[in-house]
């Protein structure tokens, strides 16, 4: 449905995308991952012709977005939830978009009803909380009757009711068989959504896989284990070849053994276990090992951001 | 506020052929207008100065005919009724313009606009049309409203201008005092106002305005920046001319028929020659809209081409 093709854009000295490529297929939640900087929105600005870009190409349903022929009903798309005037009311702003693609003008009422603003529909849409104003963006989206929906950080400072309702929203959508290509920096946002995920960083592709495939790649399983004679354990379990890392809660963190070899080891050393579990790296942690790298990778870049992995534990 | 969505079925929609264009851009456009407040505000400063300072002006102007009635002579009345429109008339009107486009920056909503309909050119002349029509509209509205009310506020004066017949009105008066007697006046020759000059000052100052309104639009496209826009605006319609005015006379005038605001020194004027130093009307006019579209085509080719 949609395909990005060497994209480059830069801003001034700074390249915000750098020669990337990816598809989206349709019928599936697709999260488009990266660090806050990492250039997701450019490159969704770029999709929608909203930017230029320097070089590559964008086809959206096989052409340009500026081609189709009524642009709304292909795509429904929703960068920021502020971007209207705030002076017009939810039904009014909704008309104007409308009727640019020649869209029913019940079709606005319809889906005010949906995002559940029928009853402020009348309201000017300045005094709206963040939250209403996500969901009249995405009523927005919804009025053409869309076969692809972009979201960019649709949960960016949201309550979290908004959080719940959107991620219901998105997989209603999916469900439907449409399309859906959402953003965020956060892994965790798509742990239960997404389908295929496509990771970027400093504007370059790191990753475009399934969830599946992606869980795979991350550095694998490590064993939680809890027991009164840490030194001993550490000893005996370096001594196989494996790591070991003590944890601040005082449990330690064992990779490169299972937990039946661990077990068995600690068994043969006379080693009392309080706990030995088998911990799946999180996605957020694969996630940041992914974007740690392609940072690290570009660490002498002069004047760029440098995110860090603290908190992972690694 | 409901967390799930609610079980609404959004009816199917029509099939459609053809691509979405401009009718529908101009449909939209018309309810951007129309849907915010600053349209009402703005329009109904815009009549309300204008035609209120044309009832005051005429009658300011019968009370002093009353007592000096001498000062009737060469009484440019038209011009007098317009002179409001025309002067604060353009600076309203050049809001209403800027903002139009503008308004779209200041609020993200131009991002919103062209995510629905990316096709810019058609978007920016749906904005032009919906913008000139109601401009011309309100114009032409307001124009002749200040004409009609600053005239009935003459009338009985003998110089009131009117659009359906001739008048005539003393060209100059000869005044005499003596001591503490009572003044006597001879006027003296005669200025024939037909109502031909009248129509073409009324329609002429609502389209000069009309057009300042496309001017103060180019430069909203072009600076992306509503205090921006006016400002240059009124640089253009007003400061330029002062700045010029320490040229010396000789040349001064032959560069200022290439400004945007000559036509306003010639366009209003129902009595007399005008202004020797300038074209007349008309041609003063294109100048003006040969400005427009430069500032026009200017801001088209920017809207393009520039990232949204």
């Amino acid at each position: 449905m949609i395909e990005v093709r060497g994209l480059t854009k830069r801003y001034g000295d700074k390249i915000a995308v750098d020669n990337l490529s990816f598809g989206i297929e349709p019928g599936n939640v697709t999260g488009f991952l990266g660090p806050n900087g990492a250039g997701k929105t450019t490159t969704m600005r770029c999709i929608l012709g909203l930017d230029y870009p320097d070089a590559g190409t964008v086809a959206v349903a096989g052409q340009e977005y500026r081609g189709l022929a009524y642009p709304m009903r292909e795509v429904g798309a929703l960068l920021e939830a502020k971007a209207l005037h705030g002076g017009r009311s939810a039904y009014s702003h909704l008309l104007c978009l409308a009727q640019t693609n020649g869209l029913p003008r019940r079709r606005v009422g319809e889906v005010l009803e949906l995002v559940g603003l029928a009853d402020v529909a009348r309201k000017r849409s300045k005094g709206f909380s963040l939250g209403m104003s996500q969901r009249l963006g995405i009523a927005g989206t919804l009025l053409g009757d869309p076969r692809v929906l972009m979201f960019d950080e649709p949960v960016n400072g949201l309550d979290p009711e908004g959080i719940l309702w959107i991620r219901n929203l998105m997989k209603t959508l999916a469900s439907e068989g449409r399309t859906v290509f959402v953003s965020s920096h956060l892994m965790s946002e798509m742990e239960n959504t997404a389908d295929h995920l496509i990771v970027i960083g400093r504007g370059k592709l790191i990753a475009d896989c399934t969830m599946s495939e992606f869980i795979a790649r991350s550095s694998g399983a490590a064993v939680r284990v809890r027991t009164p004679s840490g030194d001993q354990l550490v000893r005996a379990v370096t001594g196989k070849g494996a790591t070991a890392v003590a944890d601040d809660d005082g449990s330690i963190e064992v990779r490169g053994m299972s937990a039946e070899q661990i077990g068995d080891l600690a068994f043969t050393e006379g080693i009392r276990l309080h706990e030995l579990a088998t911990v799946r790296a999180s996605l957020e942690e694969a996630f940041m090992e992914l974007t740690a790298s392609s940072v690290e990778y570009h660490a002498d870049a002069p004047g760029q951001p440098v995110t860090t992995t603290a908190g992972s534990g690694v | 506020m409901a967390t799930t969505i609610t079980d609404v079925r959004l009816s199917a929609l029509p099939p459609v052929t053809g691509r979405a264009g401009l009718g529908g851009v101009i449909a939209s456009e018309f309810t951007k207008l129309r849907s915010v407040r600053s349209t009402y505000w703005t329009i109904g400063a815009l009549i309300i100065v204008s035609v209120g300072v044309a009832a005051l002006v005429g009658f300011g102007m019968a009370s002093s005919f009353h007592n000096q009635p001498w000062q009737k002579a060469g009484t440019d009345a038209t011009q007098d009724s317009l002179i409001a429109f025309f002067e604060l008339g353009q600076l309203i009107i050049a809001v209403i313009g800027a903002m139009s486009i503008t308004s779209e920056y200041s609020t993200g909503m131009i991002r919103t606009s062209l995510t629905a309909m990316p096709r810019r050119g058609t978007v920016y002349l749906g904005k032009l049309i919906v913008l000139t029509t109601v401009t011309l509209v309100v114009s032409l509205v307001t124009s002749f409203l200040a004409f009609f009310v600053g005239q009935s506020a003459l009338s009985g004066t003998g110089v009131a201008a009117s659009l359906f017949h001739s008048v005539t009105i003393p060209a100059g008066a000869q005044v005499n005092q003596r001591g503490n007697g009572p003044t006597s006046y001879v006027f003296q020759g005669t200025d024939l106002i037909s109502s031909g000059t009248v129509l073409t000052a009324v329609v002429g100052t609502a389209l000069f305005v009309t057009v300042v309104a496309l001017i103060a639009f180019g430069l909203g496209a072009i600076i992306r920046h509503t205090a921006g826009a006016i400002t240059s605006t009124i640089g253009l319609m007003f400061v330029l001319s002062i700045i010029i005015q320490i040229l010396p006379d000789n040349w001064r005038w032959d560069i200022m028929r290439f400004f945007p605001d000559a036509a306003g020194r010639v366009i209003s004027v129902t009595v007399g020659g005008g202004n020797p130093h300038l074209w007349s009307a008309w041609p003063q006019f294109l100048v003006t809209v040969i400005w427009a579209v430069v500032l026009v085509g200017i801001g088209g080719y920017l809207f393009r081409k520039r990232d949204a």
